[in-house]
């Protein structure tokens, strides 16, 4: 990739840890319950967006600063999974399976609606 | 609206782990690919990794409660951005496309598991006693 290609993943990756940040803020702010409602709904925003670009047949370096500069940095695997462990450890086991299934179900459901919406442009 | 200043320097901080968390993310993918529906080396590291981190982070904000702009750049800018959720699911994706639904029920049965397990090994390394010296 080229030098230029690596300023992009990086401007692109603090873009989105700011947006993810931001986001997240604002639905804790707002929702006064225990389950990650905003991380969930950044990690499923995010895989919708992948399915499309990957499905749009975006390719090369083009492809690695979009999914994997932007999108990429946009979701998150470890506050979901450190989101899971506190619910657990504060007894909400049911929402521990929920946050667990919603993301798993809801997120494949998303990237296959993105790839065929992405084929269809 | 206004914005207080050290609201601007933890939006600064997230920002500068972001991107170090993309560049270490895409440089270790870049640096092992794997063919398609192969096992993600490079996401399965990161996400390992940085749930590892996170815990560790997280326990000692819990055990030293302070404000500090070290906690906002090392979790929700590095974990936050070293780990990926979409990709994953991207991987999965094509796993399945390609006929491989072995590989991937095993992708995801060992990235959920473990990834669970980093979490906790991260908090419990943490709170290990202090060695005897």
């Amino acid at each position: 990739m080229s030098a230029a290609g690596w300023v992009a993943v990086g401007l692109l990756g603090g873009t989105a840890a700011t947006a993810r940040f931001l986001i997240d803020a604002t639905f804790a702010s707002r929702i006064d319950h225990p389950f990650p409602l905003g991380v969930l709904a950044i990690n499923l925003a995010g895989t919708l967006v992948l399915g499309l670009v990957a499905g749009a047949a975006l390719s090369g370096e083009a492809l690695v600063i979009v999914a994997g500069g932007a999108i990429g940095s946009f979701t998150t695997f470890s506050t979901w999974m450190l989101d899971s462990h506190r619910l657990a450890d504060a007894g909400h086991s049911h929402l521990v399976w929920l946050n667990l299934g919603l993301s798993l179900v809801v997120g494949f459901a998303a990237i296959v609606l993105g790839h065929w919406l992405g084929t269809a442009l | 609206m206004r914005v207080k200043q050290s609201d601007l320097r933890r939006l600064a901080a997230i920002y500068v782990g972001g991107v170090l968390g993309a560049l270490a993310r895409v440089g270790l993918a870049q640096a092992t690919p794997h063919g398609p529906g192969g096992w993600p080396w490079g996401t399965f590291a990161v996400n390992m990794i940085g749930a590892l981190l996170l815990g560790y982070f997280f326990a000692r904000l819990s055990d030293h409660p302070k404000d500090s702009l070290a906690h906002p750049f090392l979790t929700t800018g590095i974990c936050g951005t070293l780990t990926t959720f979409s990709t994953m699911q991207l991987e999965l994706f094509e796993m399945i496309d390609g006929g491989r639904i072995g590989v991937a029920a095993a992708y995801l049965g060992v990235t959920l598991a473990a990834g669970f397990l980093c979490v906790r090994a991260g908090i419990a390394l943490e709170r290990r006693p202090e060695v005897a010296r």
